[in-house]
């Protein structure tokens, strides 16, 4: 059965540990393993962080919007900004030698590695990204 | 949520015992400030023991990166212990595993230090 929600937050730490609770309990209840869970919880904190931080920068005009959806076959995760949008083709590599030792970047990439699939979208203003995890249906889940 | 951390001193290396959360927000800061501390005390052998860091973002693990190369621009050294299994996943996704002198007995780690 598919079942959707959705919050409308400030740009926030309060509203990056709530989005990542959120998912959280999602993969518990879509019978993600602990794996899993720690993954999905993980990429969807760091598609938060990305929102609030790089996109709109903390400004309290703005808002994210957070998008839980099981389709039965998946878990699709839509985190959308008001910032300035990011393309994706200018972030640097962080497993590069020369990037290794940077204080930052790996938010991403780290999303890529946990999840199926990523989608970047430019909302003007704003980027949506689209976090997809697809579920194990050989095994009865909830 | 929070991470807490507690100081000590072994054999003129200085061991911080983390637990809980280094995160974006109150975690990494904590620990930018505690490595800032230490530094500007002279204690440039540090011991980060993270058996009890339950789990640690982008943000985090950047922390620990600048925290390295900090210590280390300033002619000290700084080295991780006890890694959680989560810790040393992402640490290997990242490919810092090999970046940092990651121990996981304690008086080896001390044991490792350069004397000053």
């Amino acid at each position: 059965m598919v079942s959707r929600f959705s919050y409308t937050l400030d740009s926030s730490l309060e509203s990056v540990n709530k989005v990542e609770e959120a998912a959280e309990q999602l993969g518990q209840k879509s019978g993600l393993d602990e794996d899993g869970v720690f993954q999905l919880s993980m990429a969807v904190r760091e598609a938060a962080i990305n929102a609030v931080l790089h996109g709109n920068a903390y400004d309290p005009q703005k808002k994210i919007t957070a998008t839980f959806e099981n389709t039965g076959s998946s878990l699709i995760i839509r985190i959308s900004d008001q910032g300035q949008g990011l393309d994706p083709r200018h972030l640097p590599d962080p497993l590069a030698p020369e990037n290794l030792l940077n204080g930052s970047g790996r938010g991403i990439f780290l999303i890529r590695q946990f999840m199926d699939e990523v989608h970047f979208k430019l909302l003007h203003p704003g980027t949506e990204l689209t976090l997809i995890k697809n579920l194990d249906t050989t095994q009865n889940s909830a | 949520m929070s991470m807490k951390i507690s100081t000590r001193q072994v054999d003129g290396v200085t061991i911080l015992d983390l637990s809980g959360r280094i995160t974006l927000g109150e975690g990494s800061v904590q620990l930018r400030d505690a490595v800032r501390e230490l530094l500007a005390k002279g204690q440039k052998q540090i011991l980060l023991n993270l058996a009890d860091v339950n789990y640690i973002d982008s943000s985090g693990i950047g922390e620990l990166v600048s925290a390295f190369t900090t210590v280390r621009n300033q002619g000290g050294e700084l080295k991780l212990l006890k890694l959680t299994k989560k810790v040393h996943d992402l640490l290997q996704i990242t490919k810092l595993y090999t970046v940092f002198d990651i121990k996981d007995d304690e008086a080896e780690a001390i044991g490792s230090f350069k004397q000053s």
